[in-house]
């Protein structure tokens, strides 16, 4: 959409608006497929940063997969990593520049798959960063194969019978695994499904950022996304999917909060 | 720092964290890997000493990325490693080149190929020199035969870094990085103060477009160019830049003027290469060293310059890598007539003196 479309839509005198464009994000349209939800993430985590006050010392740090050009639609300072290094090189900029914010965002297979070490150990070190995870149980840039996420049974390009723990293992939980470190501070699985879950999802967005601005660690938030091209589904499909074959696997909730712990200890 | 403490008793490792220290450089990321322990176990105290970070990675991988990160924060970032290590490193390498990011990496390369032992070994040029990660990408390379280069080399490599953006390699041995000899501790004369290289950063360093001042848009580090032409474009860019390092390109000429012989070789194996000149120099052979300090850009112009007439014993230990760089030197321009270009491998993890190029020298000397 053109800037001069977007304008036409503004509201007219005496009208109201509800729902404005966010300065953090681009006014320009994303390459990402109907029925994605990297767009709806990219809106909740803008407007976080816009609330936090943050952005203009934020630094984003991208990642190889459907989320690449993540730095086309941020109006942040951007760094590209290679495949899975993000919260390496994310650790770099943290490091050297320690009154910044910084962030990856990553899908399943850089952030669970090649960047697994990566992700694991930034994490223990208690990272002051923020690792956003898109998790639609599939490679989606490079067409549909198989995740560290892919469900059981699920038939991908890679895995034409279906995932089967024998032969595949099964899908890794990354939000429990995360929890499970020292060094994080924040770790949860929310859904982008639903505008309910869309509205859970924010708060913990939120969270995953501030315990960064605290100083209390590494912030996890993994955000269970459609993928309705390589799910060969319909958008609305595949948000019942999410619901009804991802979430038993991938249960909602908050793993960690050391926020938690540290207002229980002062009440 | 007081003329009784400047000159210290350290190893090249050693000499290379006090060099980086003293350069300017405020973090460093490594992991363990022997012939270069000592870099590391140096810094992690230095660097929290001096305000800087050391982070012991949890990988090659993840060190040369937190690189990546720390140096497009425009911040002098180091690493460390040898040979095996390096070779995991190629990636963000190649990324850092990619996307214009200056960074040190240091490589004491030890025996290969594969784990091969962790003796001497100068089998990493070609990797060194070629780029050695993915996509058509050169490094600076410097190579250092003294504890004392390691530590005046670190001031040349992030003041290379940052003038070019772009990745510089030390590339040492377990020789020069083991040896302990006596270092000065003082900046060399055409040390780069750090304050430049932040000037030198400023264009393009990540930081929050907060901190740019008012109307400042937002930056982008990137190595990836889909448009059609686009990476066609940036390549011709990168590849100008490249051909304009030769003005950086180093070397060191030893008894050359009346040399009939001159033996080429670069680091420790130029050092031990020189003893044994000496030594015939003092028997009456006309006889010289012809030493690349920068193995990229290769210093082909003083090198051919050197050459009608003239024989070349290029002596290096490995399988013969540089030894091809010398013939595309010297055979590739016309003009340019040497009467023969020879060449002596040592293999790698073997510690040898002088006497053991001496008759190589002598041979190819009879050799009229």
């Amino acid at each position: 959409m053109q800037a001069q479309e977007l304008d036409a839509l503004r509201p007219a005198e005496g009208e109201s608006l509800v729902f404005d464009t966010n300065p953090v994000l681009n006014e320009r349209p994303t390459h990402y497929c109907p029925g994605c939800h990297h767009g709806i993430a990219h809106r909740l985590v803008s407007e976080v940063l816009h609330e936090l006050g943050v952005a203009d010392r934020t630094i984003l740090v991208a990642a190889v997969g459907c989320a690449t050009f993540t730095y086309d639609y941020f109006n942040v300072d951007g760094l590209e990593a290679p495949h899975g290094r993000a919260c390496a090189v994310a650790t770099g900029v943290r490091r050297a520049r320690p009154d910044s914010v910084v962030f990856t965002y990553q899908g399943d297979g850089d952030m669970a798959a090649i960047g697994m070490a990566e992700s694991m150990h930034a994490a223990n070190r208690g990272e002051k960063i923020t690792g956003i995870f898109i998790n639609n149980t599939v490679y989606g840039m490079t067409g549909g194969q198989m995740a560290p996420t892919t469900l059981v049974g699920q038939k991908t390009t890679t895995s034409r019978a279906g995932r089967s723990i024998g032969n595949e293992g099964g899908p890794i939980r990354m939000a429990e695994i995360m929890a499970q470190l020292d060094g994080v501070a924040y770790s949860a699985r929310c859904s982008l499904h639903s505008v309910k879950h869309v509205r859970e999802a924010k708060k913990a967005v939120r969270k995953a950022f501030e315990v960064q601005l605290q100083g209390l660690g590494f912030g996890f938030i993994e955000l269970l996304s459609g993928c309705p091209t390589n799910w060969h589904m319909d958008p609305i499909a595949a948000n019942n999917r999410i619901a009804e074959a991802m979430m038993p696997v991938f249960p909602l909730g908050v793993y960690k909060d050391v926020t938690a712990n540290v207002e229980a200890e002062h009440a | 720092m007081s003329a009784a403490t400047e000159r210290v008793l350290i190893k090249g490792n050693e000499a290379v964290a006090f060099g980086a220290i003293d350069a300017g450089c405020r973090c460093y990321f490594g992991y363990p890997i022997t012939p270069q322990n000592e870099v590391p176990e140096a810094l992690s105290t230095l660097l929290p000493e001096a305000g800087g970070q050391f982070v012991q990675a949890e990988s090659e991988v993840g060190a040369i990325n937190m690189v990546l990160g720390a140096a497009a924060s425009g911040v002098p970032a180091l690493t460390s490693s040898s040979s095996c290590g390096i070779s995991l490193m190629q990636e963000g390498i190649s990324y850092m080149a990619g996307s214009q990011i200056p960074g040190v990496i240091v490589n004491m390369q030890r025996g290969g190929p594969g784990l091969g032992d962790i003796g001497p070994s100068q089998g990493d040029y070609f990797q060194a020199v070629k780029g050695g990660g993915h996509g058509d990408h050169r490094n600076l390379v410097l190579a250092p035969s003294t504890a004392q280069e390691c530590y005046d080399f670190m001031f040349r490599a992030f003041a290379l870094a940052f003038k070019y953006a772009n990745p510089v390699m030390v590339l040492g041995d377990a020789i020069v990085g083991q040896i302990k000899e006596p270092v000065r501790r003082v900046p060399p004369r055409d040390a780069v103060p750090a304050e430049d290289l932040a000037t030198l950063a400023a264009p393009w360093r990540m930081e929050g477009f907060g901190r740019r001042g008012p109307g400042a848009q937002p930056r982008l580090l990137k190595s990836v160019y889909l448009a059609e032409g686009a990476l066609a474009e940036r390549n011709r860019m990168l590849m100008r830049k490249y051909e304009s390092m030769k003005a950086d390109c180093a070397f060191e000429c030893v008894d050359t003027d009346d040399a009939e012989l001159i033996v080429v070789a670069f680091g420790s194996i130029a050092r031990i290469a020189r003893s044994a000149i000496r030594q015939l120099r003092a028997e009456g052979h006309k006889i010289g060293l012809f030493r690349p300090i920068t193995l990229f850009p290769f210093p082909e112009e003083a090198l051919c310059a050197l050459a009608p007439g003239r024989r070349f014993l290029v002596m290096e230990q490995n399988t013969g890598q540089m030894v091809e760089d010398v013939r595309l030197s010297l055979f590739g321009q016309p003009g340019v007539s040497p009467a023969s270009v020879l060449w002596h491998g040592v293999m790698p993890g073997l510690f040898i003196g002088a006497d053991a190029l001496r008759d190589p020298m002598l041979q190819a000397l009879k050799e009229k």
